[in-house]
């Protein structure tokens, strides 16, 4: 035995704290174009070198190159692009809110914009998200109106959540988009349960759902993997790998030892590896996922390899525990700027005409949000009836309630 | 009318509601081919289908995070979890998720859930395959937490809770399946086919939730009761020859407080028996609400009898048990103050 004992307790560490020199050398990032695509029947078995890879389309000159360019139309490009600009402007317009006091809470999703923008244009519009608290850009691609969900942020009386929910955490039936929980990767199991009952009902929506790498180290996310697999549900698992999960970097996920899109193979999953900031490649795999899904070919996972460029949240600081310059020196790029870049590359977009989407873009977030203030901020104390405090909870009000809410005068 | 005990009361609510609702799916460990370890699920399977009674892994998290996925949609999901004593590994999918779903998401989604679940002790089930956790759920608000004591509230409750809209915990004693129980474990156990209650009509019927049943009417104490303990109650009654009132409360939460008022205020006195450990067990509840609503027409303490605040123990499992001589004890104590 070549191997000798070496005690002691191993914890891991980023390779950059403040102060030091940011260190991405560890990611490999192998060539666009590189990977190549197979088809959606393929037998999971067969594709397990894909976990390790990294699918990527747009090259350095933003050339869209190999087998899993999607080829969108320039009008699906700008689209994408609309959305992920506003979805940016949205959340710093929503930032600055918070830091003015018209709510107490925020959390951006910088950096980030192409996975829930590419997979939201991948999905049809009534496939049934799951999502994390960062996937506003769902609600976004989808059209849903940005004044509904700033009147959620402020809690006012158009807050469709009636002030119960915490800002961000949206909820809509109609646009698909099931209600966001604070309580980590419990929507991962409950989206494989909608796509069983999708497939019981032999209905050809699917279900897609999202957890971050931090998250994914829930048993919840197991259990999804599980439960997906054994019932081969139509359902979509996506791990959003941004880094970070506030201040603990994926290795307390496991993500020092293995890929996150590794976890798919010991249960017999297709598990996909994706640059997350690729709209392309973001588009591609989801697009890939949901034929298979909805062919009835079973699950997918994919791991999303993306930089979470903002603070976990308006409470959150971290210039405490990573290099200031940590988002800056992501070697994957922005994912706005690389599909800008595409999109001038191919002749179909200009320097100019993004500046002007984005001032057109900030001038209707500015004017939906003075409307949404209208209705009240939670510093003006303008908030639903308080007697809807005790509605909801059940759907008839038990005695106990009734006179609680009795008791407190409302 | 058949003559049912609780298994076949529950297996014939389940077969009745299958045929009757299509987005109604049964799903549990063991429930499936071989129809569950208690067989509550017996036939079920063969009789409506593969993809109607199917068998789960071993993951109650998992379970109950697909039914409200499920719920969510749009279907009518009945899990079972095999013993209340696994349930806790699902607890944030109940607590977190199911239960506060309408209220989250302002009445947009919901969680339509049954969990059928076996629990108590009496049967030589040790600390794992004995306890009565229904005061976790008492205290979570969105839930219903539902107790049958024999088979024609078994089958009426769990109709009732499975056109519930609201998620039910569904707690099934599971000493009672085969027969009543009066607590004498030395001696020959009954069965339901000499109880009145153990007839049971093969057809569609509903016991509303949030109705107390009063199994005794009595003028010199109220008891306040469900499951197992109901008949423990009963038998302590007749031995002491005390003339106690006895109510089997069936439904936790929603809880029928005009049953229990109208009785204490009538007899003054009040005895709560569960089998549950004691310390912020429903009993707290119960005490707490007589003596917010009755104060000035009791004329002794209220009592509790209760498990021990114990580990389940197995060797020693009538020793911990409540039975009809720590009852018929705390109602001469009651009497006496």
């Amino acid at each position: 035995m070549k191997n000798t004992a070496n005690s002691g307790l191993h914890v891991p560490e980023p390779t950059a704290r403040p102060g030091d020199k940011v260190d991405f050398s560890y990611i490999a990032i192998p060539p666009a174009g590189s990977v190549r695509m197979p088809d959606t029947a393929v037998d999971p078995s067969e594709i397990r070198d894909l976990c390790y890879d990294l699918i990527r389309v747009m090259d350095e000159n933003g050339q869209a190159v190999g087998p899993w360019n999607p080829k969108l139309s320039a009008d699906d490009l700008r689209r994408g692009l609309r959305a992920m600009t506003l979805t940016r402007v949205f959340d710093d317009r929503m930032m600055r809110a918070q830091r003015q006091g018209k709510t107490t809470f925020y959390m951006k999703c910088t950096g980030e914009e192409a996975v829930a923008v590419a997979q939201g244009m991948a999905l049809r519009r009534d496939d049934m998200c799951f999502p994390t608290y960062r996937q506003q850009g769902l609600l976004i691609v989808r059209d849903w109106p940005i004044l509904d969900m700033m009147c959620q942020v402020f809690a006012n009386t158009k807050d469709r959540l009636k002030g119960r929910q915490l800002p961000i955490m949206y909820s809509t039936k109609e646009g698909a988009f099931f209600s966001i929980s604070g309580n980590l990767a419990t929507q991962t199991s409950q989206a494989v349960g909608w796509g069983m009952a999708a497939a019981y009902k032999h209905d050809q929506r699917i279900a897609a759902t999202w957890v971050g790498d931090g998250a994914s180290a829930e048993g919840d996310f197991h259990h999804a993997l599980t439960f997906a697999a054994v019932y081969q549900a139509p359902v979509i698992l996506n791990l959003v790998n941004n880094q970070w999960a506030i201040s603990s970097f994926q290795g307390f996920a496991g993500g020092d030892r293995t890929t996150f899109a590794a976890r798919a193979l010991g249960y017999g999953i297709p598990g996909l590896r994706v640059d997350g900031n690729d709209f392309l490649a973001v588009y591609a795999v989801t697009a890939w996922a949901a034929e298979r899904a909805r062919a009835g070919l079973g699950p997918t996972m994919i791991e999303l390899f993306t930089y979470r460029a903002s603070a976990h949240s308006t409470s959150d600081d971290p210039s405490k525990y990573r290099p200031a310059d940590e988002a800056a020196c992501w070697p994957l790029g922005d994912p706005i700027d690389r599909l800008k870049k595409h999109l001038i590359a191919l002749g179909e977009w200009s320097e100019d005409q993004q500046k002007a989407l984005e001032e057109e873009l900030t001038e209707y977030v500015t004017k939906t949000a003075k409307e949404a203030e209208s209705y009240g901020t939670l510093d003006q104390g303008v908030a639903p009836s308080p007697a809807t405090m005790f509605e909801d909870v059940y759907k008839e009000m038990p005695w106990h309630l009734r006179r609680q809410r009795q008791e407190a005068g409302i | 009318m058949p003559a049912m005990n609780m298994i076949q009361a529950v297996n014939s609510a389940m077969d009745i509601m299958l045929a009757r609702d299509n987005d109604i799916v049964i799903f549990g460990e063991d429930v499936g081919y071989f129809g569950g370890v208690f067989r509550a699920t017996e036939g079920l399977q063969k009789k409506y289908g593969l993809d109607r009674t199917f068998d789960t892994p071993i993951a109650e998290a998992g379970i109950l995070g697909v039914a409200v996925g499920m719920g969510a949609y749009g279907l009518r999901p009945v899990v079972e979890i095999q013993f209340a004593d696994y349930i806790y590994p699902a607890l944030d999918q109940l607590v977190s998720e199911a239960a506060r779903l309408r209220y989250r998401s302002a009445g947009e989604f919901t969680s339509p859930l049954t969990v059928r679940v076996p629990c108590g002790g009496g049967i030589f089930g040790g600390q794992t395959h004995s306890q009565s956790p229904e005061s976790l759920f008492t205290h979570v608000c969105g839930l219903k937490t539902v107790i049958p004591s024999n088979p024609y509230d078994a089958k009426g409750l769990l109709i009732s809770a499975i056109e519930d809209d609201d998620p039910v915990i569904f707690f099934e004693p599971k000493r009672l399946y085969n027969g009543p129980f009066d607590g004498h474990h030395d001696r020959p156990s009954g069965i339901w086919a000499n109880h009145p209650l153990g007839e049971v009509p093969a057809d569609y019927y509903k016991i509303p939730l949030g109705k107390a049943n009063i199994v005794r009417e009595g003028k010199d104490v109220t008891i306040l009761s469900y499951g197992t303990m109901v008949h423990v109650a009963q038998c302590a009654t007749e031995e002491t020859g005390i003339d106690a009132e006895v109510i089997d409360l069936r439904t936790l939460l929603p809880l029928d407080i005009d049953t229990i008022v109208e009785s204490v205020k009538k007899t003054g006195r009040c005895v709560i028996v569960h089998e549950a450990t004691r310390t912020s067990g429903f009993g707290a509840e119960l005490s707490a609400l007589v003596q917010e609503n009755c104060f000035y027409h009791l004329e002794a303490p209220i009592e509790r009898v209760t498990g021990w605040d114990t580990p389940y123990p197995y060797s020693l499992e009538w020793h911990y048990f409540p039975g009809p001589d720590r009852v018929g004890a705390a109602l001469k104590r009651v009497m006496e103050g």
